[in-house]
């Protein structure tokens, strides 16, 4: 069984990563990269009805416990299912106009319940859990972000210059400073871009130097059979 | 004062809030006013790019259009989606649509019926655009796309094969194409499509992502993307830049088919884009005076006539961010306040 387990799982790891990053390397090998690839893209798939099982699993056992939140677990089985009835059987949907007369032909990007459903239900519902973040950082703006110390007024600062640069009052504020003349740059507008492009950038890409070197290294241990934590063993 | 704010209910800010942002949706929807916007150099260099795309070929630009977000970030990306294809089809690039989100279709339909089907009716599928949909595999799509197209889409969203689209014939890898133009609200989005096709390929790029992705994107700029719109506010910026352009095109277009010969044009249509107000006077002056009474008409119309809603959302946004903005900075000057008060008087913060 250590074979099944352990031996094969290494060696499709370490052949797949080989092949990707010859395939980067020497354009002569860039078919294999290809191929690995398209089997990518089919386990990728395949993810996609092993998620769909083990979220009814999950909700289902939920239920059938009637552990806490097991409604909450209902109402998702019920959307799931509808959802996946509507898309799969395109209900309602017009027919593709090529094939009037081959029955799932049509689209359900424009007609249809599985269009409705997104339209009326799935595009209000995640605008509005997305619009409830500015609640939040507005009553968070209000209790948390104080000038302890001296990096926190700082963060202050950089804050009331992005917040204040980047809307019209910025130009209120500064509008009275020539764009052209030697303090220019510290209009408000000017300078959020300045902090964007010079502080930012710099902290940013001492961070991404650093995550794709400890990324190269931890690929290689992968790769190389030396981290196996991605089996599941605990080794 | 003091100790009413320190225990002021969260409720009052959440409704601060609702106004703060409610107030100036309903003005600007009731009066049509926008904020004026100064475009930022990133912004400019966006349209730049997008407005010279395949000039180096001499040919007609081929841009890939990577739709990456979905209705939650629909509120900052979609204005600049829109004007994105606004100038696409303004300036007649071909235009491929794709998504790499499983709802991105749908943004791509938004775009496609806001402005190709409302105001550009004679741009022909197939020929001037082709919508390639959704493919699951985030930047494994993209790295077999550099390596052959056709494996990764067989057909378009209607279900016809790729070698039945004509604008598809040449195009068989990312490198085929003269731009991408991608709108991103995380991952899979900027920075897979950076790191394995501009980069990798040496494809130029252009983005547009979310307030919270921009900062992280901004050490890829200038040199892996060309341009780059961050938020709301990069699309308003942007918004501004192609709507005067459009016009500015439309002036030109007018003064071409009156007479005109096309370098004056052009030169005469920035003039009248610098003070819209007054085409109507500029048409009684000697200058114009070449011109035929249904060209000077045609003028005028186009000075006077309103930009349509779907090219002033980044604009119209720009309203509630403002009170929203100053909001949140008065909020912090009032939290320490009561933070300073309370530590003279040895309580705590």
């Amino acid at each position: 069984m250590q074979v099944l387990t352990r031996s094969i799982p290494l060696l499709i790891t370490g052949l797949a990563g080989l092949v990707m990053i010859l395939s980067a390397f020497f354009p002569y090998t860039s078919d294999w990269g290809k191929i690995a690839g398209n089997f990518f893209n089919i386990i990728a798939a395949f993810a996609f009805v092993l998620g769909g099982g083990n979220l009814l699993k999950i909700h289902l056992k939920k239920v059938s416990d009637q552990s806490e939140g097991w409604g909450y677990s209902g109402v998702i089985l019920i959307c799931f299912i509808t959802t996946l009835v509507v898309g799969l059987g395109k209900l309602g949907a017009y027919p593709n106009p090529d094939f009037p007369n081959v029955r799932l032909s049509g689209e359900t990007q424009t007609s249809g319940a599985f269009w409705w459903a997104y339209e009326f239900v799935f595009k209000p519902l995640t605008a509005t859990m997305f619009s409830l973040l500015a609640f939040y950082v507005a009553s968070a703006a209000f209790r948390a972000f104080r000038a302890k110390n001296f990096e926190a007024i700082l963060l202050l600062v950089t804050a009331f210059i992005i917040l204040l640069g980047r809307t019209f009052a910025g130009v209120l504020v500064t509008g009275f400073i020539s764009p052209d003349g030697p303090l220019g740059g510290l209009r408000l507008e000017e300078l959020s871009v300045y902090v964007m492009q010079v502080f930012n950038t710099a902290g940013n890409r001492a961070i991404m130097i650093g995550i794709a070197l400890g990324i190269a290294s931890t690929s290689l241990k992968i790769l190389l059979g030396i981290d196996r934590s991605f089996l599941g063993s605990g080794d | 004062m003091i100790k009413l704010l320190a225990n002021l209910d969260r409720r009052w800010i959440f409704l601060a809030m609702a106004l703060c942002v409610a107030v100036p949706i309903l003005v600007i929807g009731l009066t049509g006013k926008t904020i004026p916007e100064t475009p930022t150099p990133l912004a400019e260099a966006f349209f730049n790019e997008v407005d010279t795309a395949g000039e180096s070929k001499g040919r007609r630009g081929h841009v890939l259009l990577a739709f990456d977000y979905d209705p939650a970030s629909a509120g900052e990306l979609s204005p600049m989606a829109i004007s994105l294809v606004h100038q696409c089809a303004q300036r007649g690039l071909r235009m491929y649509f794709m998504s790499l989100w499983p709802v991105g279709p749908q943004m791509i339909e938004e775009s496609i019926t806001k402005v190709i089907n409302r105001h550009y009716p004679k741009l022909v599928y197939g020929e001037d655009y082709v919508n390639l949909g959704f493919k699951a595999g985030n930047e494994q799509v993209i790295k077999v796309m550099g390596i052959d197209l056709t494996t990764e889409f067989r057909t378009d969203t209607k279900g016809t094969p790729l070698r039945q689209i004509p604008m598809m014939a040449g195009i068989t890898s990312l490198e085929d194409f003269d731009l991408i133009a991608e709108i991103s609200a995380g991952y899979p989005g900027t920075k897979e499509w950076v790191l394995y096709s501009a980069t990798q390929y040496n494809i130029p790029m252009v983005s547009g992502m979310t307030g919270v992705q921009a900062p992280l994107m901004y050490p890829y700029y200038p040199g892996q993307l060309k341009g780059l719109l961050g938020a709301i506010k990069g699309a308003a910026e942007y918004e501004s830049i192609v709507n005067v352009w459009v016009r500015e095109q439309d002036f030109a277009e007018a003064l071409i088919s009156g007479g005109m010969d096309e370098a004056k044009a052009q030169v005469t249509a920035a003039k009248l884009m610098d003070k819209p107000a007054q085409v109507s006077t500029w048409t009684e002056s000697a200058e114009a005076a070449d011109l035929d009474p249904k060209t000077k008409a045609e003028l005028i119309a186009i000075a006077t006539a309103p930009i349509p809603g779907e090219f002033l959302e980044g604009q119209r946004r720009m309203g509630p961010q403002l009170f929203a903005h100053l909001l949140m900075l008065l909020l912090i000057i009032l939290g320490n306040v009561v933070f300073f008060a309370q530590r003279r008087r040895g309580g705590q913060s």
